[in-house]
């Protein structure tokens, strides 16, 4: 197979459709933008792709908890579809509100096909809305096929809700089985250590990004398809500038894009 | 049948603890409370709980049909003295009772009826409270009592079974007659039914018209002729078409001896004069005639852009103001054309400064007060973050700006830019017109009792305590659905010929407007969805609900569209025919409840005559001593980077997310130390490297001396910002916001007019159309003091210019940190000794006389140098001189790129008058740049720069400090980074820090 097909979630208020599929569509596959109540009105159509991508947004104004309400509709209508598709190796990425929707779900951290909620998406520590660029290093242990080859990432967060929360035996057992898929840092690059604004959200042990049990479902709070081309990083003037008089290539892409040439990877 | 879901959250809880530090509480928890009225068997209940909360970290009471707690319910909720109890009131927007009416559904299958629904609340446990002191404290300043209900109780209540339970149903007792009103009266009764409105069949007000006497005697005159009585939809229909909020009628006025007034005689003669001599490069599309302005993208795409004003429903809720004023102008954007795609959100924010204590009421009993300045402040930060950030909007632009005038009236501006494509179907996009036959369908939210009167309201209507509110608070995730459903696919179809906004004036305005097109309307109110039963006709025609747009659909369409929108859950209701009749007809029931003209309607309105009388401003120059020691200027730079019109708003940048669609280019935060920058610049296609830049002025500083002067400058300096950034000075538009106050001073008519002038003038001599604005002239406040003294207290004249323009390649774009040691650094422009008006002379409480002056030919000049410096990447960053001058831009600098500048201030290119050290520091000459060139490109860019005023004034160093030497050798004034930085970093008192 050489496109993996992409389907991009849409409707009740998720709006990171557009650049969450040109993300993908930069790195090679093809895809759809699609209504959850087409989905809905015609569930055997997610089968027909490789890739689902729940993007950020607020779905029903994050009300009721970010993500809780879509995740109801989700699994009330499309429960059985979801596990099969996670089921049949394909991918899933859910992105901040996609994020908050997978957890709500139970996909992620998913120990089991009960669709059972093991984790919370918490206020941020400040309880602010925070749209900033962090810096991540990706848990070289965990094996999750989005994060291939990758160490660092410096791509932002927005979010009011990213402060992952499990209980405890399931934090135990995330740990374990090294489901983290990516935590905070700072500049120099050390663990933020919960320390704002390095971890923006307070989020217990750094995580930014997790995983269920197979690596192949994410969810990721920060937001890879916002760092796609270069320009897009906060200090490109600077770096084109120094680059520049280096007499070095200016680089077209940003960090983000990796995860999405790793999805496209993944199936060839 | 009604019960009770209670959610209390179990662990760290950051929401609580944010509010527990600023209360200084010993311990607080936080419950979400929803309120279900319907019936639904008790394991369905279970069900439902377990579905509104996370087990992980929250844990769930239901609580039955008697409301009754569970035995030792007060127990299980640990420790805690006091509780507050927070709801909606009645007819209030409550999205997440709405959310949970959904996600119920969803879950169980069944809908709920019209009078069914759910109602959120909140309940606020708090510890080590015996007297109950912090539990009022919290009800005060968390609620406000137009919009919430609050209930304070102590444990020993609760636990002894003593509850409030409301459950805000809406009940209206609404009579569907309509009412004759009986205009055969003199004069005096005449202007009071202008003034305070109808008297309904209860007889009670029902709130002002707005209406002037003038007014009122040409639809006396109007209806003797016809031979009746008009009847109240009708009265209501023309107060809300002939207001000052949609007619304009101060702009369109005859001003002395200006016929055409200041609209057709300054600002749309300017447009006029600018594109006449741009002739082929006319960047106009659309200007002044539809919902937004439109200037050209590219060979396919248009940009709109329209800014706002939401003024008075942000002093009466501040949060809900802000937010329906967000959401209302993306609604202008998706009401341009055949509908625009909303691409970058812009805010300004004027206020009283933070710490300003002082309490205003609108009643002499002091029953009613206004917002403390904190609350307005923190409301409307949080209206705009709730509607930008819902509606995937990137919000990176704004500013906030204080003066304690504007404690009683805040001005809140709220601006959308959207994408359109130049042709939809084989026709020019921006191009619109209801065709006589084409069904009137109304999309979106329902239409309750929300913003009756919302142009015109004032404190009577709002004593009166009417069960549904005159508060709006918006709904971004109807308009989301609905603004999705129309742009992403039933636009590309062709299913509608119009399109536009339900705003002010609600259906009258929208269905009114787009009468116009094709000359002529019949609605039937009694079809119009509503959100509860009991509206009056006249409230159903003049509401002003949110979340709605009004369509004319060709009859061989509706079908296929209502099918489409229905499937994305949005509403759409035929509600009428467009006609060519020349008539506007409403019926109720079957009956004609309006049957009027549409020529009266929209041309009845005689022109207002006006007279102006000079006012000339009285402040003079100050003398400020010399400083005695570097240290005094070292002082004052360090004050003015802290000055609350200077310092940073990175918590509000932070707040509001602005790389949503993933197209931000140029930040509201720039270098690695994070300063705001006055120009923002996002790449709104993917596809092409073409930019949208925008950028604000605003100083009514000088507008106290010379609104002229305000205007000057405002326009220079929104123009100047998107120059630094790298954009192209024939490429640039702009938008005027006049706010001004008490517009039946013909004083303040003169500094209007002198104002509206000065557009004029530097529109044409800086060749930059002006494609919309928008006025709001009576920000005036007449109320009380704390003692019961009646005061009035007027915003001063404000003029906000905002600019918008296309940046051919966003890969050149210009930041504003310096970048490399060793880069040479150049002041543009000239310096003057020009402080009236300054933040230098703030400090010491000085107003001053010599407000900066602008020469826009020149200032032309040096622009397009520039623009050709940047198309040739000769410039490293650059950055505009405003308030505080060149010592404050320095000092930006530095705090920004973390490296040092070393400057001589003997090479500042001055006019002669300039004498002292701290002139050339702090003075606020307009049309001047900061900027560093890497050495390699120091000749190409002195070259260009050949005929403008320019000098080399220092260089970049290494060392993390700011070096200023005076003109006098002897003298250098000295400042590490970290002083600048901590000073321009300072929190405002009460909120977030600026990191």
């Amino acid at each position: 197979m050489s496109e993996p097909r992409v389907l991009v979630l849409s409707g009740y208020g998720l709006n990171c459709e557009d650049e969450t599929l040109h993300a993908f569509k930069q790195a090679g596959a093809v895809g759809d933008i699609v209504h959850v109540n087409d989905l809905i009105d015609d569930p055997d159509r997610l089968a027909e792709y490789q890739i689902l991508a729940i993007p950020g947004g607020f779905s029903f104004g994050d009300d009721t908890g970010s993500g809780s309400a879509l995740a109801v509709r989700l699994r009330e209508h499309l429960g059985q579809q979801l596990l099969d598709f996670v089921a049949s190796k394909k991918l899933v990425i859910g992105i901040c509100n996609g994020a908050q929707v997978l957890v709500n779900l139970g996909l992620v951290p998913g120990f089991d096909e009960s669709l059972h909620r093991d984790a919370a998406l918490l206020a941020n520590a400040t309880n602010r809305y925070q749209c900033r660029w962090v810096h991540l290093k990706v848990n070289a242990s965990n094996r999750s096929p989005w994060l291939v080859g990758i160490d660092e990432l410096f791509i932002p967060v927005a979010h009011g809700e990213g402060n992952f929360m499990l209980a405890p035996e399931a934090l135990d057992l995330v740990r374990e089985r090294d489901m983290v898929a990516a935590r905070y840092i700072d500049v120099q690059g050390h663990r933020a250590g919960g320390k704002f604004p390095a971890n923006p959200n307070g989020s217990t042990d750094d995580m930014a990004m997790l995983t269920d049990t197979t690596g192949r479902v994410l969810a990721t709070m920060p937001h890879p398809e916002r760092a796609i081309a270069f320009t897009q990083r906060p200090d490109w003037p600077l770096k084109k500038e120094q680059l520049r008089r280096a007499g070095d290539k200016i680089p077209a892409a940003a960090d983000g894009l990796k995860i999405f040439k790793n999805a496209v990877a993944y199936f060839q | 049948m009604t019960f009770r879901i209670k959610v209390l959250t179990k662990v760290k809880d950051a929401r609580a603890d944010v509010l527990k530090s600023r209360f200084g509480l010993s311990g607080l928890k936080i419950m979400d409370v929803y309120t279900v009225d319907k019936p639904f068997a008790p394991d369905v209940r279970k069900r439902i709980a377990h579905a509104l909360h996370n087990p992980v970290a929250q844990e769930v009471f239901v609580l039955g049909d008697d409301m009754a707690e569970p035995a030792g319910y007060t127990q299980m909720l640990g420790p805690f003295d006091s509780a507050v109890e927070t709801g909606y009131l009645p007819g209030v927007t409550d999205n997440v009772g709405k959310t949970a009416r959904q996600l119920i559904e969803d879950l169980t299958g069944e809908a709920f009826a019209i009078e069914e629904g759910v109602y959120s609340g909140r309940i606020y446990l708090i510890q080590g409270d015996q007297k109950l002191n912090k539990a009022k404290q919290l009800a005060h300043d968390l609620t406000n009592p137009l919009v919430h209900s609050a209930h304070v109780m102590s444990k020993a209540d609760m636990a002894a079974g003593k509850r409030v339970v409301s459950v805000p149903r809406v009940r209206l007792a609404g009579s569907d007659t309509v009412l004759s009103v009986d205009l055969n009266v003199d004069d005096t009764a005449l202007g009071t039914i202008g003034k305070q409105g109808i008297t309904g069949a209860d007889g009670k007000l029902r709130g002002p018209l707005g209406l002037d006497l003038p007014a009122m005697k040409v639809i006396q005159a109007h209806y003797a002729k016809l031979g009746r009585n008009p009847t109240d939809v009708e009265l209501e229909t023309l107060a809300q078409t002939w207001s000052e909020h949609c007619k304009h009628t101060i702009f369109a006025a005859k001003m002395d001896n200006l016929s055409e007034g200041l609209y057709k005689g300054y600002i749309k003669k300017a447009t006029e004069e600018v594109r006449r001599r741009k002739g082929k490069d006319d960047i106009c599309v659309s200007v002044f005639s539809d919902n937004a302005g439109g200037i050209v993208f590219d060979d396919d795409w248009v940009i709109c852009d329209k800014v706002e004003t939401h003024n008075t429903p942000s002093a009466l809720d501040p949060f809900g103001g802000a937010m329906t004023g967000i959401v209302g102008v993306n609604r202008d954007c998706i009401g341009f054309g055949l509908g625009a795609k909303p691409i970058l959100n812009r805010y300004g924010f004027c206020l009283a400064y933070p710490e300003n204590r002082h309490e205003l009421f609108r009643d002499a009993k002091r029953k009613q007060p206004l917002p403390s300045a904190h609350a307005i402040m923190d409301g409307v930060i949080k209206g705009v973050e709730a509607g930008g950030n819902c509606s995937g909007i990137p919000t990176p632009q704004g500013f906030l700006y204080f003066d304690d005038r504007y404690r009683a009236k805040p001005l809140v501006f709220c601006g959308t830019i959207g994408l359109l494509p130049r042709t939809l179907n084989g026709k020019p996009a921006h191009e619109k017109k209801a065709n006589p036959g084409d069904v009137i369908i109304m999309a979106g939210g329902r239409v309750g009792a929300d913003g009756i009167h919302g142009a015109t309201f004032s404190s009577e209507a709002l004593d009166e305590g009417s069960p549904a509110t005159a508060v709006q608070i918006g709904d971004p995730i109807t308009q989301k659905k609905l603004s999705d459903a129309l742009l992403r696919e039933v636009r590309g179809q062709g299913l509608y010929t119009s399109i536009t906004d339900n705003g002010a004036g609600g259906l009258s305005s929208s269905v009114g407007e787009m009468g116009r097109e094709s000359g002529g309307f019949e609605v039937d109110l009694d079809k119009v969805p509503l959100k509860y039963a009991g509206l009056e006709p006249w409230q159903i025609w003049v509401s002003e609900s949110q979340e709605r747009m009004t369509l004319a659909v060709p009859p061989a369409h509706v079908d296929t569209l209502i099918a489409l929108l229905k499937s994305r859950d949005v509403e759409a209701t035929p509600i009428g025919t467009f006609t060519d009749s020349g008539k506007a007809v409403v019926r109720y029931k079957g009956k004609v409840v309006m049957e009027m003209a549409m020529a009266f309607l929209h041309d009845g309105l005689p022109q207002k005559e006006l007279k102006t009388r000079i006012a000339p401003p009285l402040s003079v120059e100050p003398e400020i001593d010399l400083p005695e020691d570097p240290a005094d200027v070292e002082e004052a730079l360090l004050d003015m980077l802290a000055h609350p019109n200077i310092r940073s708003h990175a918590f509000v940048s932070t707040l509001f997310d602005h790389e949503v669609q993933g197209t931000s280019v140029l930040k509201p935060l720039q270098g690695a130390g994070q300063v705001n920058g006055d120009a923002t610049i996002i790449r709104p296609l993917p596809t092409s490297w073409k930019g949208v830049a925008v950028s604000q002025g605003i100083f009514p500083r000088y507008g106290d001396i010379d609104t002229a002067a305000m205007t000057a400058v405002g326009i220079d300096f929104a123009i100047r910002a998107i120059i630094a950034a790298g954009g192209d000075m024939d490429n640039i538009a702009l938008l005027d916001n006049f706010c001004w106050c008490s517009p039946d001073d013909p004083k303040r008519l003169w500094q209007l007019t002198r104002s509206a002038k000065a557009c004029y003038e530097y529109a044409v001599q800086f060749e930059v159309p002006f494609i919309s604005g928008k006025d709001s002239m009576y920000n005036d406040f007449k109320g009380y003091d704390h003692t019961g003294e009646a005061i009035k207290l007027s915003a001063p004249p404000t003029v906000l210019i905002s600019a918008v323009g296309v940046v051919p390649d966003v890969r050149k774009v210009v930041s504003l940190e310096p970048k490399m040691r060793g880069d040479h650094v150049y002041v543009l422009g000239l310096t003057g000794d020009e402080l009236g008006g300054s933040i230098f002379y703030d400090l010491f409480d000085e107003l001053g006389r010599k407000t900066p002056q602008v020469f826009g030919r020149e200032a032309r000049n040096l622009y397009q140098a520039i623009s050709k410096a940047t198309a040739k990447e000769l410039v490293a960053s650059a950055l505009p001189l405003g308030r505080g001058g060149l010592a404050v831009a320095a000092g930006k600098a530095v705090v920004a790129g973390g490296l040092g500048l070393k400057l001589n201030l003997a090479d500042v290119p001055t006019t002669e008058d300039v004498v002292r050290d701290d002139t050339i520091l702090f003075s606020e000459s307009a049309s001047r740049l900061l900027v560093t060139v890497a050495p390699e490109h120091k000749n190409a860019f002195e070259k260009l720069m050949h005929g403008v005023d320019w000098a080399r004034i220092g260089v970049v160093i290494d060392e993390p400090e700011l070096i200023i030497h005076g003109t006098d050798a002897e003298v250098t004034f000295m400042w590490e980074r970290a002083e600048l930085e901590e000073a321009y970093k300072t929190p405002y008192e009460g909120f977030a820090s600026n990191v």
